[in-house]
């Protein structure tokens, strides 16, 4: 937490540490990480999805909005269509394939957003204390006050529905827990004997902020973050399946749910397998945010 | 006890506020004239301006707050552009289907969720906590509006034993409140364990075990109630939760609520009715979490109230 980068010693300590075996912070995470099969199957998945959604447009079979297969409207898996056919006409796996970008686009865009937003309030809140703090957490609780898909309504009924202003509403609900989160960790931080001796060496706010209270908050932060990025791919879904989000034919699984409502009865595999797709997503980055977290906290050890 | 409930009311007014400005400014920040939205898309000049007037629009925007607050304050939100009935009688009439779905997802969700919690702590890295946990991560993963999908095809549709829209027997209740309160059974679950586990290894409850009281009045009498405390806090903000979930699960089961009201309202502009459902909302969740800190003082009477 205190090495500086750069700092010659420091890199060669950490060379030596590596070598020899001694425990830096990160060696410590990783090691009590690694000991977690669950969390690295998660941790897995997650990086085959990335990858999978990096590389759809050339993995996916058929075109996601614009292949009509009109001999097999509604028919279950087969060869030709893995995962079926919708009533369209179009082929379910190329869908979700294409849909995968768009769920982990919006659940790390708007975590992303919320996060740094929060963040930065909760660092400042946190740090200069007085009027500024009363003010933001006030905010904060009145943002909690609504439940999250609640405000995420109210912001796409003013901004009109498409999935930009999804991922506007749906971050809008991650600043509150990010602020409080910030804030908590930068109180106690602040008054710890390093930052008093970075003060007394002459360091200015903005220097004692960024670079010695912020790192001292990465690792709750990264928790929050992955546990988020779940509850958030599932809000986004879910106002597209209200649809309010993602406008058809767009691939978006909530919105595949939605458009599989109409024809439930004879085609149940058109809404099984964007269930699927969103469990399991939601599924990998909870399970890698309990992994992470016991990784870190530093509480976990005793047991 | 009594000045601490004053105390409490009162600090809510500012938030209640915050929140009344909030949802009186909205109507502001829609895109277009409120006017124009309020008299349809094809009305003239001559009517819009009428419009206008009959809604205070045209007058001062503190004078209209002034007047937004001191009716809603009685109670009268205006009429639906939809339906052009009274607000609250729209909402009234939708209130209790909402009310009893919500109470219902709940007391299933508490009872299955500390069942969960409780029998994973005890048997803490053994087969049931980690069925129980793998249990929990599901219902915190799957989405409510794909789980809903999901029980109506196979207890409705392909078994035929339950109904699959409407709210009019209490079979119609079973799907829905159970497709609503899974994520909360769910989060319940996680922290009663967690809770629990910490407790279990405090020092009281070595003596209690030691003085030859059975393991379980150990665990139900001395540890829960211990456990209980961080519990009962995130009972309430699940609430909020079942509040905001009722919305996409009334969807899926075309259920009679509060929740499919906000979204036909918000599909097509009625701001009366979103509006005075926002603060309804708020205001319920604000009470919840009244009620949350009252209850501390019952579980846990070592919280003096000063």
């Amino acid at each position: 937490m205190t090495s500086t980068p750069g700092d010659p010693t420091v890199t060669v300590s950490a060379a030596a540490a590596a070598a020899t075996g001694v425990r830096t912070p990160w060696s410590e995470f990783w090691r009590k990480f690694r000991k977690q099969p669950v969390a690295m199957g998660a941790l897995a998945f997650v990086a085959l999805l990335v990858l999978l959604a990096v590389f759809a447009p050339w993995i996916a079979p058929y075109d996601a909005e614009n292949f009509f297969d009109y001999d097999r409207l509604n028919t279950p898996p087969s060869a030709a269509h893995w995962f079926g056919v919708d009533p369209l006409g179009r082929d379910i796996l190329s869908r979700i394939l294409m849909g995968s970008r768009i769920s982990l686009a919006a659940g790390f865009f708007s975590v992303a957003l919320g996060g740094l937003v929060g963040t930065t309030l909760g660092l400042l809140a946190g740090y200069y204390e007085g009027w500024w703090d009363r003010i933001v957490m006030r905010i904060s609780d009145v943002l909690f006050a609504f439940p999250g898909i609640l405000l995420a309504l109210g912001v796409v009924a003013i901004l009109g529905s498409s999935m930009v202003n999804v991922v506007v509403a749906v971050s809008v609900f991650s600043v509150p827990a990010f602020a409080r989160l910030v804030r908590g960790q930068t109180l106690a931080l602040k008054h710890m004997t390093y930052v008093e001796a970075v003060r007394s060496i002459g360091a200015s706010n903005w220097t004692i902020v960024v670079r010695h209270i912020l790192p001292g908050t990465i690792s709750s932060i990264v928790v929050y973050f992955t546990m988020r990025l779940g509850t958030s791919i599932i809000t986004a879904a879910s106002l597209s399946f209200l649809g309010m989000g993602a406008q058809p034919p767009m691939p978006e699984w909530g919105a595949m749910l939605n458009e599989a409502r109409a024809d439930m009865v004879n085609a149940p595999h058109v809404a099984l397998f964007p269930s699927l797709a969103i469990f399991f997503t939601v599924l990998a980055f909870n399970l890698l945010g309990d992994g992470l977290r016991d990784a870190l906290d530093p509480k976990i050890d005793r047991q | 006890m009594f000045n601490y409930f004053i105390k409490r009311v009162l600090g809510l007014t500012p938030t209640l506020l915050i929140v009344a400005v909030l949802v009186f400014l909205f109507v502001h920040m829609l895109p277009g004239d409120p006017a124009v939205l309020a008299a349809g898309q094809d009305a003239d000049q001559a009517t819009i301006a009428l419009v206008r007037q009959d809604l205070g629009l045209d007058k001062p925007l503190p004078e209209q707050f002034v007047g937004f607050f001191s009716n809603m304050v009685t109670g009268d939100f205006g009429n639906s552009l939809r339906t052009r009935r009274p607000v609250s009688t729209e909402i009234s009439e939708r209130f209790f289907a909402t009310f009893t779905l919500t109470l219902a997802s709940m007391g299933w969700a508490v009872f299955f969720g500390m069942s969960i919690g409780v029998v994973s702590a005890v048997f803490r890295n053994r087969w049931p906590d980690r069925a129980g946990m793998t249990l929990a991560v599901s219902g915190i993963s799957f989405p409510s509006f794909a789980l809903g999908m999901l029980l109506m095809q196979v207890f409705s549709v392909k078994l035929g034993w339950l109904p699959t829209v409407g709210a009019d027997t209490w079979k119609h209740y079973i799907l829905p409140s159970l497709t609503l309160g899974a994520a909360v059974a769910a989060v319940m679950a996680r922290f009663t364990r967690a809770s629990l586990v910490e407790v279990i290894q405090e020092d009281f409850v070595r003596t209690a075990r030691a003085k030859g009281l059975q393991e379980r009045v150990v665990i139900l009498h001395h540890a829960l109630r211990n456990a209980l405390i961080p519990v009962v806090t995130m009972m309430g903000l699940q609430f909020g939760f079942l509040l905001g979930g009722s919305i996409v699960v009334e969807s899926v089961f075309n259920w009679p609520g509060l929740g499919r009201l906000l979204i036909d309202s918000v599909n097509s502009r009625d701001y009366p009715v979103i509006q005075a459902l926002v603060l309804l909302f708020s205001l319920e969740f604000i009470l919840i979490n009244l009620a949350v800190d009252l209850v501390y003082g019952l579980i846990n009477p070592t919280i003096r109230y000063k």
